[in-house]
């Protein structure tokens, strides 16, 4: 008997469902191993984290809080990939956007009619957010310039502005010397369902995964986007301008990274501070590979992602461990979800003889 | 040399989705060149990749001298005689030619002779008239003399058996009569030569005997003196009677729609092209431009269709000029490029993307597509065109080379074109697959004037008005095909070595 892998044809459905379900219940298991070496119970574990994610409607609702920003950075990636571009920088943008709503709140809205401040910071995350990534979406279109390294270390560049920006200029001169900004004024606040940290963001998310999903099956750009993602060449031979394309996705990818960046600063934080730049970014990056890059799959695994999150900081509070437990399952779920999309386009099959033995 | 049979016994191999060979036998005896004929898919190359150790079977046997064998590698199988060279080439591009051969040689272990090495060379390229410089590198090499190379890795490791697969395809017709020399000459010695084709004339011209495979199965085993004619073989070949000559109901020209008054170009590493390049199409024409690749051919194109600058001349599209001021109106222009599966398609999306993709903005409104629109005339499109597909949302990688041609052609002539390009339509197609693209392109010249570029001289006589030899960029001289002197001069022209008067 011999295993030997054949390519099918068409990649079966029902292998990638049973491949998923087997894909995490394994990323489970290794995580097992993990926790078992630090020395924990792992299904003690695994309850609290089950516990701090869904046991209380509180915690369900810190689940959806922690969702948002991954789903906006989740979406981000996608558009980028469907047009084969990576783009890593979505921490980078995030913090960008918050810069530029925490201008607007902070030195505009006193200026401002009430009613338009909160639109107006939308708009200013979304630009700076796509702003920044149409630096490297320059770079690319125009000099062919390595869009992962560029959107990668933009990132640091970002972070670095943003503490440049609430340690110095914009620090809170009332702050007793402690580093952010001053609050902002309360027409700066994003609502907030009553009795959780859930705000509008929610909305601006849900909101964007529809309108993209739309753009990108039923739109003459979405198709566009679509034939050069799949092959440059024939996009070029039907007379589609790549480059264009591509700086146009960048703004577009960038962006909802800066939407997920001014929904934080608004909805959460209230000033620009540390704890900003948490990692949202990169975690979106696994949140839109394991969304498949379709806007319905990135909405479902951001809450799943973000309940391993909410739940491995749990596991800190109550049994003391690492809450890196969580990212350790996060990188185990892509690992294995990656093999098993590998599984449903190629089949395992047992030969049960080689009439091609060796010569003797 | 050998004096033993070998043979193939019952071959099978499958792979997903079809079965590539059933349960074949061959039988190759010394001192012939054995043909083996057959469509695109017949089974030819995978049999062959078999023989030279590339695949394994899935069932079936080969014997040498009735002992069986089995190769796990191209290296086994040269071991004991058998070497193939396949259609794109093995060859290490920066390196000699003597370099090429002796690579993965396995005698001398350490250090090598080179001066040894390239007497060698030299005395096999003389002995087998393959001239060939041993120094030179093979990226200085044109493709006929790169199959030299090939040959000559072969005969340097001492192979009886040699099997070549479709090696007319990148010749001009005189390196055609020297290769067939050559294998004539290796013959003669006691070896064997296999020679892979789907061309009818060269079956007839060089081989001792013929085996023609049709849909993984052998269906006949000849002599070229069993066969009464071409026809004769052609119908075991496709199973089918084909008719090889095309009805050309005579069109009257009308207008020109396109000019080209001495154009040159440049290709996308700045080398020069193509240089004075004029010709007109006319409306009610086909104009074949016909040449070995690599002529300029494809650059040429490149500058009509809008993608590549004119670095001199004058371009004019239905009477206007264009090349500076932006691309050609593609509206009006059909464009069947050369590569199929790399250009002129989505091979991962469905078909109705695939025949969207150069016709898409007719179904956009305001920036929406018209969902349902496209699909009804993508179904009506696969009808008309005798795609077969599994249905609209198989992806184009499911398709056939024929049915993936089809497919474009549907896509391009949909726009109602006034101007055919024509990048090499057939080429690898089968016999069934290109008289519907010949019928296509000839019904077609009723309303359009059509730009043929052909490599292939048979399609250019049996298609074109009017014939144009293209050489190292430059056009060596246009013809009517009605005039039999002047077809006698096009096999030299393409080879560069008769200029036109």
């Amino acid at each position: 008997m011999r295993l030997t892998l054949e390519r099918r044809l068409v990649p079966s459905q029902r292998a990638v469902w049973a491949g998923q379900t087997v894909a995490v219940l394994l990323a489970f298991a290794m995580g097992a191993a993990v926790l078992r070496l630090t020395g924990a119970d792992p299904l003690a574990a695994y309850a609290v984290m089950a516990e701090g994610a869904l046991g209380s409607l509180y915690n369900l609702s810190e689940v959806v809080v922690k969702a948002i920003p991954l789903m906006l950075c989740g979406l981000a990636v996608a558009v980028a990939a469907r047009i084969q571009i990576w783009n890593i920088g979505g921490e980078g943008q995030l913090v960008l956007g918050g810069i530029g709503a925490a201008g607007v709140a902070l030195f505009l809205s006193p200026h401002l009619p009430s009613a338009i401040v909160l639109p107006l910071m939308l708009a200013a995350g979304f630009l700076a957010g796509g702003l920044w990534a149409l630096i490297p979406g320059f770079l690319r279109a125009r000099l062919e310039v390595n869009e992962i390294l560029t959107t990668l270390m933009l990132n640091y560049v970002a972070i670095f502005w943003l503490e440049h920006l609430y340690f110095g200029p914009w620090r809170d001169p009332m702050g007793m010397g402690f580093p952010g900004t001053a609050m902002f004024p309360d027409v700066a606040w994003l609502q907030r369902l009553p009795g959780t940290r859930i705000h509008l963001g929610l909305c601006f998310a849900l909101l964007a995964a529809l309108l993209l999903h739309w753009i990108l099956s039923r739109t003459r750009w979405g198709y566009e986007i679509r034939v050069i993602g799949e092959n440059p060449r024939a996009a070029r031979y039907a007379g589609m301008r790549i480059d264009r394309h591509i700086l146009w996705v960048m703004l577009v990818s960038g962006g909802l990274a800066g939407v997920a960046g001014m929904a934080e600063v608004s909805g959460i934080h209230y000033r620009l501070q540390q704890g900003l730049a948490v990692g949202y970014g990169y975690t979106g990056i696994i949140v839109g590979w394991l969304g498949r890059l379709h806007p319905g799959g990135i909405l479902v695994v951001s809450l799943f992602i973000a309940g391993l999150l909410v739940g491995g900081d749990q596991l800190q509070a109550v049994m003391h461990l690492p809450s890196s437990v969580g990212l350790v399952l996060e990188g185990t779920l892509l690992f294995f979800v990656l093999g098993s999309d590998f599984l449903s386009r190629y089949r395992l099959r047992w030969r049960k003889e080689d009439p091609w033995t060796p010569r003797a | 040399m050998a004096t033993t049979l070998t043979s193939m016994q019952g071959i099978t191999k499958r792979f997903p989705g079809t079965l590539a060979n059933d349960g074949i036998d061959l039988e190759i005896a010394p001192g012939v060149v054995h043909a083996l004929l057959g469509e695109n898919g017949a089974g030819k190359s995978t049999l062959m990749n078999i023989l030279s150790g590339r695949y394994r079977p899935d069932a079936g046997e080969i014997l040498i001298g009735g002992t069986p064998v089995r190769f796990h590698s191209p290296r086994d199988a040269l071991r004991a005689g058998i070497g193939m060279v396949h259609q794109h080439f093995l060859l290490v591009a920066n390196q000699t030619v003597a370099e090429n051969v002796a690579l993965g040689h396995k005698t001398p272990r350490t250090i090598l002779c080179w001066s040894r090495i390239e007497d060698e060379v030299r005395r096999l390229s003389e002995a087998y008239r393959l001239p060939l410089d041993p120094r030179a590198r093979i990226d200085e090499l044109s493709l006929g003399q790169q199959q030299r190379v090939e040959i000559l890795k072969l005969l340097y490791r001492q192979a009886d058996i040699l099997i070549l697969d479709e090696p007319t395809a990148v010749l001009t017709p005189g390196e055609i009569d020297e290769l067939f020399a050559t294998l004539r000459r290796i013959a003669r010695e006691g070896r064997s030569v296999i020679f892979i084709t789907h061309k009818l004339e060269e079956v007839m011209e060089i081989a001792d005997r013929i085996t023609i495979l049709r849909r993984g199965r052998r269906v006949a085993d000849l002599t070229p003196a069993d066969v009464e004619n071409r026809r004769e073989l052609a119908r075991l070949m496709v199973g089918r009677e084909v008719v090889l000559r095309v009805d050309r109901t005579p069109v009257a020209p009308g207008e020109t729609v396109l000019e080209l008054r001495s154009c040159s170009g440049q290709g996308d590493r700045g080398q020069r092209a193509f240089q004075r390049v004029s010709f007109a199409v006319r409306r009610g024409e086909i104009f074949a431009i016909v040449g070995v690749a690599g002529n300029g051919q494809r650059d040429l194109v490149a500058a009509i269709t809008g993608s590549q600058r004119l670095s001199g001349g004058q371009l004019l599209v239905f009477g206007k000029p264009h090349g500076a001021g932006g691309p050609p109106p593609m509206d009006r222009i059909a464009y069947i490029p050369e590569d199929r599966a790399g250009t002129g398609s989505l091979p991962g999306l469905d078909l109705t993307d695939n025949l969207l993709l150069t016709t898409y903005p007719s179904f956009c409104r305001r920036g929406v597509f018209r969902r349902e629109a496209a699909r009804r005339w993508a179904e009506a499109q696969l009808d008309q065109f005798h795609v077969v597909a599994p249905s609209l949302t198989a992806s184009a990688r499911q398709l056939s080379g024929g049915n993936l041609q089809k497919l474009i052609l549907a896509r391009e002539l949909s726009k109602g074109p006034d101007l055919i390009i024509a990048e090499q339509p057939t080429h690898g197609l089968d016999i069934g697959a290109t008289m519907d693209v010949w019928d296509e392109l000839l019904r077609q010249r009723a309303r359009a004037g059509i730009l043929l570029i052909s490599g292939d001289l048979r399609e250019a006589l049996s298609l074109s008005d009017r014939i144009a030899v293209i050489f190292r960029g430059q056009l060596m001289g246009v013809f009517s095909t009605d005039d039999e002197d002047a077809i006698a001069e096009i096999g030299p022209m393409m080879a560069g070595v008769v200029q036109a008067s």
